[in-house]
């Protein structure tokens, strides 16, 4: 019946009926494209993390433009967990820590107490979902330790789990660049002109001293950190294609020339970096027997640039900031140190954020026998330099640990002897020189010798502070001062 | 039906609402107008008067960077504590002079000081002192320095002092001197020693 009145509407309706057919389908067309397209665009988002028990991702959701993620994916890999939904409450039972949370709440209460969540907690059929920047304060509260959320990056560290790394090119050998981890890596390695990729998917890596690291090389200029989407990546920029060579225990990669490599290969496994596409399995350490063991860098010195990022330090003139003042006298040191054989790294080395803490801390994982912090003033003239003042009476030591406050106890004399061998080299250039004590961190939280260098210019004018031929100056008799002192500063601890 | 003597109590109740409200309001934006408190530079207590004692103070001269041991003679309460913030007063006073030798900024002031046995002198500077001094080492080092100095040499006892600005701890005086711990009086006197010679 159906069909024959079909056929007996007018030809122009049945027209309209063809056209409103063929604009339902391109209508349906265009949805099916977009909903291709979008999910396409906007691959689901996880947050990475990282911990002793496990690394793993859990997925991330949306909500009102806030990341959420779901509270028992986070600490099912991490413990015993269960839970209890009796909406709008929910119940978490992390071992034997008690969350409660009612959802559309931005309170929730961990065995007993109150805990912001600085968002609302949601529930989604049984599921609790909280936003993720509240992590850093909710999962301590569960764990009964430190969680570190890298938001931008969506990396998770539950406890002390980070690894770091140091980047250097022997002296020997300007055409390598030799990574050491403080544990077993094995990252995707790719390679595009002029730069070498090592994308770490599964290991904690953090970001060095500073994200970008330059080395004194022709070859390889420099090597910049940077986080995304759940994973830690090192570019290297390099002039020549590089191989990639990992150490049997896989703390050790290093980057070298093709040619180079050839006689390395024998004992290393080496895998080319170019052209290894993102996609491939990641390289695995050939299992060849290494006679040689890989050789740990160990740095002589460790050159800090004072202040850096948002602190600026003294403002000098209108136009020059301290920060930058130390930044180019450590790269000139460090060139005047290993001019001398002394193998040296520059701690902040770009205008990065560095906390004291974070600059003890790598003075003191490193080993170095010696720290040289850089500062710079407008007022007075010549060079004074500086060893911890630190009270008469040791810190609380108890057994291996030292407190932090009067860690630099133990070597203050040989802080002194080193600041008294640097003001004589000065003197004999005829710079003004004072040694003086301070209450300068980080010099009191490092372990090896350590002093405070403020280059004042030799005049009231501040600009030979920038003047290379006044830096180079300097430069030469701090370095001298440390080279004089090489021997004892050696059997450092 | 209301009586009338209601209407007109009602009305005369809205009135001095109204009225109130326009009062409270008026006041409001007179309170909002008046200059914060912070920015008075004038001294919060009154000058103490009275008989003088000779003190030293220890004070730094920046155009050689060193520190010098200076005889004054000022009023001194007799409580342990007024003596301590009178000394600093008196510190600070000589800073903030037309000739200052080492220049605070102004309305750089000491807020209190408090004596806690044993041994412990907290100094509590205000935030003008600390925001406006200026930055580096030597700088910063000569003003703790003179504090501590000499407030240690005129106020027996002392073996520790903490700094604080506005009661509060915080990191450096001005980028550069640690102010997150206790100072050691007595390493302190090694680095007055320090810099009251000229190398």
């Amino acid at each position: 019946m159906e069909l024959c009145a079909w056929r007996r509407e007018p030809s122009f309706l049945r027209l309209s009926l063809r056209k409103l057919s063929l604009r339902r389908s391109w209508f349906a067309l265009l949805w099916l494209v977009s909903v291709f397209a979008l999910s396409a665009a906007a691959p689901e988002k996880h947050l990475t993390v990282y911990s002793t028990a496990a690394n793993y991702s859990v997925p991330v959701v949306q909500h009102e433009y806030r990341d959420y993620v779901g509270l028992l994916e986070l600490l099912d890999p991490l413990g015993s967990v269960s839970v209890k939904a009796d909406p709008p409450r929910w119940r978490i039972h992390y071992n034997n820590v008690l969350g409660e949370f009612i959802a559309g709440k931005s309170q929730a209460r961990i065995q007993g107490r109150g805990a912001d969540l600085t968002g609302r907690f949601l529930l989604d059929n049984g599921r609790g979902l909280v936003p993720v920047d509240c992590l850093n304060s909710l999962l301590p509260r569960f764990l009964g330790g430190p969680a570190t959320l890298h938001e931008e990056s969506s990396r998770l560290f539950i406890g002390n789990i980070a690894t770091h790394f140091t980047a250097a090119v022997p002296l020997d050998d300007s055409s390598r660049l030799v990574f050491h981890f403080t544990a077993p890596v094995n990252p995707m390695v790719a390679t595009e002109p002029g730069k070498v990729r090592l994308t770490f998917r599964r290991e904690p890596i953090t970001a060095p001293a500073s994200p970008r690291l330059t080395f004194n090389s022709k070859i390889i200029s420099s090597a910049d950190y940077s986080e995304r989407d759940g994973s830690a990546e090192i570019t290297v920029t390099t002039s020549v294609p590089l191989i990639a060579s990992f150490s049997p225990d896989g703390r050790t990669i290093t980057l070298s020339p093709p040619k180079s490599q050839v006689a390395g290969n024998a004992s290393t496994g080496a895998v080319p970096a170019n052209p290894a596409p993102p996609n491939n399995p990641p390289p695995r350490p050939l299992a060849i027997p290494n006679p040689a063991p890989p050789v740990v860098r160990r740095y002589f010195a460790i050159v800090d640039a004072s202040h850096g990022g948002l602190d600026r330090g003294e403002a000098l003139s209108p136009t020059l900031a301290e920060k930058d003042v130390t930044v180019e006298f450590a790269r000139r040191l460090r060139q005047e140190l290993e001019s001398r054989g002394i193998s040296t790294l520059v701690l902040r080395d770009s205008d990065a954020n560095l906390s004291l803490d974070d600059r003890a801390f790598f003075a003191n994982s490193t080993h170095a026998a010696v720290y040289i912090a850089l500062h710079a003033a407008s007022n007075g003239h010549g060079v004074r330099l500086y060893t911890a003042l630190l009270p008469s009476a040791a810190g609380d030591e108890r057994g291996p640990f030292r407190d932090w406050t009067t860690a630099q106890m133990p070597s203050l004399s040989l802080s002194q002897a080193t600041a008294g061998s640097v003001a004589n080299e000065l003197k004999k250039v005829q710079v003004s020189v004072r040694t003086l004590t301070a209450p300068l961190r980080p010099l009191n939280n490092v372990l090896t010798a350590a002093i405070g260098v403020e280059v004042a210019p030799p005049a009231t004018d501040v600009s030979p502070l920038t003047a290379p031929d006044y830096q180079q100056l300097i430069a030469g008799a701090v370095a001298n001062g440390i080279l004089a002192m090489r021997s004892q500063l050696g059997a450092a601890p | 039906m209301i009586p009338r003597h209601f209407y007109i109590a009602a009305s005369v109740m809205l009135v001095a609402v109204l009225g109130m409200s326009i009062y409270a309001w008026h006041m409001r934006a007179r309170a909002v107008a008046t200059p914060a408190a912070a920015t008075d530079t004038q001294p919060m207590v009154a000058p103490v008067s009275g008989p003088t004692e000779q003190v030293t103070l220890f004070v730094a001269y920046d155009d050689l960077g060193i520190l010098r041991a200076q005889a004054a003679r000022i009023p001194l309460p007799s409580v342990r504590q007024e003596r301590a913030e009178e000394l600093l007063h008196a510190l600070i006073a000589l800073y903030l002079g037309k000739s200052s030798p080492h220049p605070l900024s102004v309305g750089s002031d000491i807020r209190s000081v408090y004596l806690v046995d044993p041994g412990l002198a907290v100094i509590d500077v205000n935030a003008a002192f600390a925001d406006g001094h200026r930055s580096g080492v030597l700088e910063e080092d000569l003003t703790v320095a003179s504090l501590i100095q000499t407030l240690a040499a005129n106020i027996p006892g002392i073996s520790r002092v903490k700094i604080l600005v506005e009661g509060k701890q915080r990191d450096t005086l001005a980028g550069h001197a640690d102010l997150t711990d206790f100072f050691d009086v007595s390493a302190v006197n090694q680095l007055t020693s320090q810099l009251q010679s000229i190398q």
